[in-house]
């Protein structure tokens, strides 16, 4: 961004394009072009579908743990679990409570307090799912995969991606990978159990204690997910390294870019680790290693520290993009371009960077001697400074702007404000002291919701509705997208909010039940949950508008006006099947 | 070598660090947790030191068993206040209170972890696995001292008290190789 506005100039590359009769624009035949795809563009739809889909599933999850925490007791995730089983036979007969007769076994109804055991299970199995759906099936794939695919080409002026083909393996990785997570939700977990139910960070004992096949299944998917992130960060990469336009030096290009150029390293750096370590499970569950088996030498602290090796850069990895996408439109819409865009680009770099140096702030109560938690404290405190400069410059980029408080306006705002919110109780949670308090509570769960949840998904719906116009060709409707942001903000901080409350009181995290005295907050968190999720049928709504009614009267390729300078404004909207024949010149 | 495979083999070069960081993590965290003690980790000695100072330490005994290892398992004594320097011996006793023989191992750390490197060992039960027969009772012992280095640095100077803890698993595969190697008898 810088206050280079990118011309549209053009380098000819010998011929005008018109003498491919428009070849430029010829589009494969439908099964080719979105199952084979190698084109960037429709490669980034396909993960924003993805991500939709996914988003849903774990969202509808979530969905379930409110309705079961609205009050106290059990009741509501016992409805899903099943009402019968089968026995064998004992002498030949079968018991009272049977309700069908086999050869040699008998098939009775449960009695309630087994059910319940199983619903207790099955809220574990809930959450452990919906983590790992949302980091790695809806935020990763929407951020980089979708908005990274379509838009960092367009952005340095490149024709497509580096290796086209590899990004059509990547993304259809995502999809075994997500086929196999389901399968291992439905597969036994433990005993009859379905689902591995030792949450999503998956720590031994519980991970190489629970034998059921599940567990086998996740890290295989996990496996699969990790290559093809690899994969796109090499891809994205080489892209970013090669095939700048002319005049497209490192300094000059957007934020953006250098957010996915960031999260590309901090992905080829960590995921390895992650691999390594859920390795080491699996040779533990199958093949009787002893790494993570305190009787036989090993240790299940290692496991801590390999997962959060890799779990901490994995935040930034979340939320990087989501700041690249941020910068963009503050700079947009408050009609200036963004504030200190150096300090913003190597911000982002002192963040991925420090990003691996203070993992065990999430393992202060494993044992760690007071001068490593020094240490840890230290470090993670650090962050703040680079954060701090990004949250300071948005605020100073808006700073006498001419603002227009159009709906990704609205979104990026909502960012600043919830991820500040989050932010400040990451400072205090980085306290080793205080964190011997809160560990695993909801103070906790509020802390990396308010970053992660809203956050990154604000700053995904602020993306959307800022390249809406340019991805579909076809606008939408903006009173309706303000009404999406208002009720959504309330909504969201309606289930937030109060679980700081709950946190502060002691309510521990991945707790079916609760004392009554707890069951106040826990309803407000849900009713925030009801209206979180009429706001996402809002946004359906606002699709299913533009879609119908908007479709025929396409599309300004800006419409954003002087604020938006990046490449992809220079383009028609949709852009062209294949853009930058003629690579565009950068002043 | 085109810039695009440039860039590829660069990056793999890199993953491939990665993954043997990874690999090498399980034997590098244990030798970093011996070499400096760090958690608690005590340490080994063959040989008593030389010279015994006068200031003295307490160290407290603690035993714990796994919840599947059907033993009783505790100290012989709470305490013992020994010089820097001395070499004392200490019983552990344990009786296997199941109906089958059962093989266990014990791990171990002493508290503050600070003390870990200044700990030394020269005999231990927890060096080896132990195996218990069906109601058998055994005094295991353990023998150490308090290398008189740990005077020599300032932030130790609080340390008046040390607890030794130990934990014993229950170790199913020696079980095993203990049942095949007597069924092939």
């Amino acid at each position: 961004m810088s206050d280079t506005a990118y011309s549209a100039e053009r380098v000819a590359v010998g011929g005008s394009q018109h003498d491919h009769d428009a070849a430029h624009d010829h589009k494969p035949s439908f099964f080719v072009r979105w199952f084979f795809s190698t084109n960037h563009k429709d490669i980034g739809i396909l993960y924003l579908i993805f991500a939709i889909l996914a988003g849903v599933i774990g969202g509808g999850m979530s969905g379930l743990m409110r309705e079961e925490l609205k009050e106290p007791g059990i009741t509501v995730l016992t409805e899903f679990t099943s009402q019968y089983e089968e026995v064998a036979k004992i002498d030949g007969a079968c018991p009272g409570n049977t309700v069908e007769v086999f050869e040699d076994s008998c098939r009775v109804e449960r009695v309630p307090e087994a059910r319940i055991e199983s619903a207790k299970n099955f809220y574990n199995v809930l959450i452990t799912y919906h983590g790992l759906i949302m980091i790695f099936f809806m935020v990763m794939p929407a951020l980089i995969g979708g908005f990274g695919n379509f838009f960092v080409p367009i952005m340095i002026g490149a024709p497509d991606m580096a290796f086209p083909r590899m990004n059509n393996i990547s993304f259809w990785l995502y999809g075994a990978s997500a086929t196999l997570l389901m399968l291992s939700f439905f597969a036994p977990g433990y005993g009859s159990e379905l689902g591995f139910s030792g949450g999503w960070v998956l720590y031994p004992p519980l991970s190489t204690s629970m034998r059921g096949p599940a567990m086998d299944l996740l890290i295989v998917s996990l496996h699969l997910a990790g290559v093809s992130s690899i994969l796109g960060a090499i891809n994205f990469i080489t892209t970013i390294f090669n095939m700048r336009a002319p005049g497209m030096t490192l300094h000059k290009m957007p934020l953006f870019a250098w957010a996915v150029l960031v999260t590309a390293f901090l992905l080829v750096l960590s995921l390895p680790v992650l691999a390594g370590a859920i390795t080491m499970l699996l040779t533990d569950r199958m093949f009787g290693t002893a790494f993570f088996d305190a009787a036989r030498g090993g240790d299940p602290v290692l496991y801590q520290h390999l997962f959060w090796f890799f779990g901490h850069p994995e935040v930034y990895i979340l939320i990087l993009p989501a700041f690249g996408i941020i910068s963009h439109i503050i700079s947009t819409f408050s009609k200036k371009p963004i504030f200190g865009y150096l300090g913003m680009a190597y911000a982002m770099v002192a963040i991925g960077f420090i990003g691996f140096i203070v993992w065990a702030h999430h393992m202060y109560t494993v044992g760690l001697s007071v001068d490593m938690k020094a240490y840890f404290v230290a470090a993670t405190m650090v962050i703040a400074v680079p954060t701090g400069i990004k949250i300071f410059s948005w605020i100073a980029t808006m700073w006498g702007g001419s603002i227009d408080f159009k709906t990704p306006m609205l979104f990026a705002i909502g960012f600043v404000f919830l991820f500040t919110v989050g932010g400040v109780t990451g400072v205090l949670l980085a306290n080793a002291g205080i964190d011997h308090y809160m560990h695993d509570t909801y103070y906790v769960v509020a802390h990396f919701h308010y970053v992660l949840s809203l956050g990154a998904v604000f700053a995904i719906f602020a993306g959307w509705y800022y390249w809406y116009e340019k991805m579909f060709g076809h606008s939408y409707n903006e009173k309706l997208g303000q009404l999406h942001f208002w009720v959504m903000f309330v909504g969201v901080n309606l289930i937030f909010f109060p679980q700081h409350f709950l946190g502060l009181q002691g309510m521990p995290r991945r707790y079916v039940d609760y004392p009554e005295g707890y069951q106040f907050w826990h309803e407000v968190s849900t009713w925030g949950y009801y209206i979180t999720a009429v706001a996402v049928l809002i946004w359906f709504a606002t699709i299913v508008e533009a879609v119908l009614f908007r479709r025929k009267k396409g599309a300004q390729a800006n419409p954003w006006g002087e604020g938006a300078t990046t490449l992809e404004w220079t383009l028609s909207s949709p852009p062209p099947y294949h853009q930058f024949n003629e690579l565009p010149r950068i002043r | 070598m085109n810039a695009n495979t440039r860039i590829v083999v660069i990056i793999c070069v890199v993953l491939a660090g990665m993954l043997g960081l990874v690999a090498a993590a399980p034997s590098l965290y244990n030798t970093f947790c011996r070499v400096t003690g760090w958690g608690g980790t005590t340490q080994r000695a063959e040989i008593a030191p030389g010279t015994v100072l006068d200031r003295k330490v307490t160290v407290r005994f603690d035993g714990t068993v796994a919840a599947d290892l059907p033993w009783s398992f505790k100290p012989e004594q709470v305490s013992q206040t020994i010089h820097i320097g001395e070499t004392a011996l200490a019983y552990y006793e344990a009786t296997n209170t199941s109906d089958r023989p059962i093989v266990g191992t014990a791990t171990f750390n002493v508290q503050p972890a600070k003390a870990g490197l200044y700990f030394m060992k020269v005999e231990c039960f927890c060096f080896t696995e132990q195996v218990l027969q069906p109601g058998e009772t055994m005094s295991m012992p353990v023998t150490y001292f308090i290398d008189p280095e740990l005077t020599l640095e300032d932030r130790l100077d609080d340390v008046r008290e040390i607890t030794l803890s130990y934990t014993f698993y229950r170790d199913e595969d020696a079980e095993r190789e203990l049942l095949a190697a007597h069924s092939g008898d």
